[in-house]
């Protein structure tokens, strides 16, 4: 799992490089609250805290979860997610190995539906010069809250698959938004880097034998068809498949999170029917649905599905049934 | 004609550690000052003992017989005089004790009578399974399941191919290896005998890819006129598997739950073919064979033991000195059984004596689900998911997950980036689900003697009441009651008297 948060590094860094460094502070933070959750967790339930402490298990949480929030959210809702996501989602499923869903997820999703307003406070990527928020509304921003800025709308903006959806809502077209600078190349300016070094570190993961390809390469492939199909069906009011694919969720997601054992299926044919499931629940959401990106909520519903998907997918034992 | 071979699922390449004991010829033991033979060697019912303490027996005679079907003999293994019928160690996972005789060898050696067949092909088929159960052969291969019973079913049933399994998978074990080099003459022979026996339409002898020496022995004893198929599979664990190297062999799949004579197949194991052939021409009953001795050893190799040879003794003329920091395994790394004590004897199925260095106990961590174990099951089991079931006493689910159909090759726990020791779960739940079994069993005839006595009672109260009606409405006929009493009385004594007689003639 050591390796799993090395892959995750150059992602962040490139993430605090070109949209904010404010991700940096939501990392740290989530860290140091997860670790203290887990800590405590730990000693509450009478498990040793040293062997489990530092498996990585609960870093890799805290930073999957930190990559999703906004890099300008608040630090107590950072805290509020960490919590759920540690002490509820993890340990009252009986901790590493036993949580039906997936910590980080279920935590984004927590804050997401409790702050919505908090959760929706994005900052503009720098190389945009809109006015990206400066050191001391970033500080003031995580630390004291958004009240504390005069005009939050200023130094904040849209993210691309917010934008997108709030055009369409619109009753504009997707070409008027292509055009539109934070578009960048194919799905965000900086963004697309982001998610294009998730890319990277993931095949790195693939290529050190830690994560299996089938699972990435089946969410992204479903994604890529399903927008494929309704972008040829109507390119007006549907993104094209390069831009569903290459959002810094979806890669994000299908390297590091979808790959996540404990929360997955567990049969070969499981996991491939729980990848198919995420992509096509996200370009489902992404699409029809009221919150502009579904990752998340792709993967917590696939989740809540794997009990299903495991007794459904048992594979043929040796001898079972055959006709000599 | 060249036989397409197949892929079974799963396995493992593991490092075979052959090379350490595979080149050096066998070695005989030196006759022990005391041998202890287990009854029970084999699969089935233990052998019932035919002598007693102070009788003096012979090598080859026959000192327990077989009880039941399922069950072979137990000859002594040198001459000597018996000196206890008791409870010893034994080479088993939870160290039991289980009755064995003891002799003490007198260094004479002496033989007993034994009988050889010149003309094995003019025997019937019953005639050469008898000779085969009375010199005590049970499979070699590790199981220790009697021959004969094997080739009672392959008469019983069409086989269409007899399988002569020379497949040593597990690491370190070459005792198949060397048993071919040196003896594989005795092979091809009591591969022909048991092909006729059986009356198999295919014979094949298959043995590993590396071991090419073991395949050219074989290969100069083989005739044309014999039409038996000699075969190298690929180095795979388990490919040595029953059930493995039927799907390698013939691509079919041993039904969940049956034999493999349910599709046409038997299979014995080199030794077993080997011990077939001295025990028909020669007479020879199975008293000796061949072990390895490997890992933390001066010299590793091979040695023809008499069965009921302390382990210590094997391990001392293999230059073992005995240290803290090594632990001893009867049986390969993979499926062996770790032993505390060296005194315990070599018995029929023991292939393989392992001097490990002691490590650390490792952490056992959570599952995490990842599936590792799935993917080199080679029987295509969930181990994660069956681990799961059995950790939490869920054995009706565990059946659900094909618990039984596990072979307990371990490669799960091999593999297990957790360090969990599956297959030791899985072997709990086989035995908590046995000991249930029986529990309910006892439960089902407690249930059955509640009831009967129940019954008893309502009929006894129903002859009480009947009798106080009847006591009352015919008050008249009371002297009749009383004759009827005094005649009962009288044909009781009479039955006792009669019964107390037939005792004394007896």
């Amino acid at each position: 799992m050591r390796e799993v948060v090395i892959a995750l590094v150059p992602g962040i860094l490139v993430y605090a490089l070109v949209v904010h460094w404010g991700v940096l502070v939501q990392c740290l933070l989530a860290v140091l609250f997860a670790l203290a959750a887990e800590a405590v967790m730990l000693r509450v339930r009478g498990l040793p805290v040293k062997l489990f402490l530092f498996d990585y298990s609960v870093i890799i949480t805290a930073l999957l979860y930190a990559l999703c929030i906004s890099p300008l959210t608040p630090w107590w809702i950072n805290l509020c997610g960490i919590l759920f996501a540690v002490m509820l989602v993890k340990h009252a499923y009986g901790g590493l190995g036993g949580n039906l869903f997936n910590p980080a997820m279920a935590g984004f999703v927590f804050v997401l539906l409790s702050f919505p307003a908090d959760m929706n406070v994005w900052p503009a990527v720098y190389s945009l010069h809109s006015g990206s928020p400066g050191l001391l509304d970033t500080l003031a921003l995580i630390f004291s809250g958004r009240d504390s800025i005069a005009d939050i709308d200023a130094i904040s903006a849209a993210t691309p698959l917010t934008h997108m959806q709030s055009q369409l809502g619109g009753m504009n077209m997707i070409g008027e938004f292509t055009t539109d600078p934070r578009y960048g190349l194919v799905a965000g300016t900086g963004l697309e880097w982001v998610a294009i070094t998730f890319l990277a570190a993931g095949l790195w993961l693939v290529f050190r034998k830690i994560i299996a390809w089938q699972m990435p390469a089946t969410v992204i492939a479903t994604l890529f068809l399903v927008s494929l199909v309704f972008y040829g069906f109507d390119a007006g009011v549907y993104a094209s498949p390069l831009f569903h694919v290459f959002t810094v969720s979806t890669l994000l997601g299908a390297f590091f999170i979808v790959t996540d054992p404990v929360s997955s299926a567990t049969t070969a044919t499981g996991r491939l029917i729980f990848a198919a499931g995420v992509g096509l629940m996200t370009w489902v959401i992404r699409s029809w649905g009221a919150y502009p990106d579904g990752f998340a909520f792709a993967v917590l519903f696939m989740n809540a599905l794997v009990p299903l998907l495991d007794h459904f997918t048992r594979p043929r034992v040796l001898g079972e049934a055959v006709d000599n | 004609m060249t036989r397409t071979l197949h892929r079974f699922s799963g396995g493992l390449h593991l490092d075979t550690h052959k090379h350490e004991s595979r080149d050096v010829p066998s070695m005989l033991v030196p006759l022990p000052g005391q041998i202890i033979l287990p009854l029970k060697q084999h699969i089935g019912l233990a052998a019932r003992p035919l002598v007693n303490p102070g009788e003096r027996v012979l090598k080859g005679q026959i000192i327990a017989e077989p009880e039941g079907y399922v069950s072979v003999p137990v000859h002594a293994t040198t001459s000597g005089v018996v000196r206890d019928i008791g409870d010893y160690h034994i080479p088993h996972p939870f160290g039991i004790r289980e009755p064995c005789i003891v002799i003490d060898a007198d260094g004479l050696d002496e033989l007993f009578p034994i009988e050889a067949v010149t003309d094995y092909a003019a025997l019937t088929p019953q005639a050469l399974q008898e000779i085969i159960r009375d010199r005590g052969i049970a499979g070699l291969g590790g199981a220790g399941f009697p021959a004969h019973v094997k080739l009672k079913e392959g008469v019983d049933n069409a086989v269409d191919t007899l399988i002569i399994n020379g497949v040593e998978c597990e690491p370190y074990i070459t005792c198949d290896d060397r048993l071919i080099r040196e003896k594989a003459m005795y092979v091809v022979s009591g591969a022909r005998m048991i092909r006729h026996a059986v009356n198999a339409k295919h014979c094949v002898i298959a043995v590993e890819e590396d071991m090419p020496e073991a395949h050219d022995a074989l290969a100069g004893h083989i005739t044309a006129h014999d039409d038996i198929e000699l075969v190298r599979v690929p180095t795979r664990y388990p490919a040595g598997g029953e059930k493995q190297l039927i799907q390698v062999l013939t691509g079919k799949e041993v039904p969940s739950g049956g034999f493999s004579i349910n599709i046409g197949i038997i299979v014995h194991n080199v030794a077993t073919a080997a011990a077939v052939y001295r025990a028909v021409t020669r007479g020879e009953p199975l008293i000796s064979r061949y072990v390895t001795v490997t890992g933390e050893v001066k010299t590793p190799r091979n040695l023809q033991v008499l069965l009921g040879t302390p382990v210590s003794d094997c391990l001392k003329l293999c230059g073992y000195e005995d240290s803290n920091d090594t632990r001893i395994i009867v049986g390969g790394p993979m499926m062996g059984t770790q032993v505390r004590d060296c005194n315990i004897p070599v018995t029929k199925t023991t292939n393989c004596i392992i001097v490990r260095r002691k490590i650390p106990p490792i952490q056992e961590l959570p599952c995490i689900r990842c599936g590792r174990c799935a993917d080199v099951c080679p029987v295509n089991l969930l181990p994660q998911q069956l681990y799961l079931y059995a950790k939490a006493d869920r054995f009706d689910e565990t059946r659900q997950h094909h618990l039984f159909d596990c072979i307990e090759c371990g490669c799960c726990s091999c593999v297990c980036p957790s360090h969990i020791p599956l297959v030791q779960y899985y072997r709990y739940a086989k035995f908590e689900i046995a000991l249930e079994e029986q529990r309910r069993q006892g439960a089902t005839r407690a249930e059955q003697r509640f009831l009967n006595r129940k019954r008893r009672l309502q009929q006894r109260q129903e002859v009480k009441q009947k009798q106080k009606a009847g006591s009352t409405t015919t008050a008249t006929e009371s002297g009749d009651t009383d004759a009827d009493r005094k005649a009962f009385v009288r044909a009781a004594v009479a039955r006792t008297r009669s019964r107390k007689e037939r005792g004394t003639d007896r």
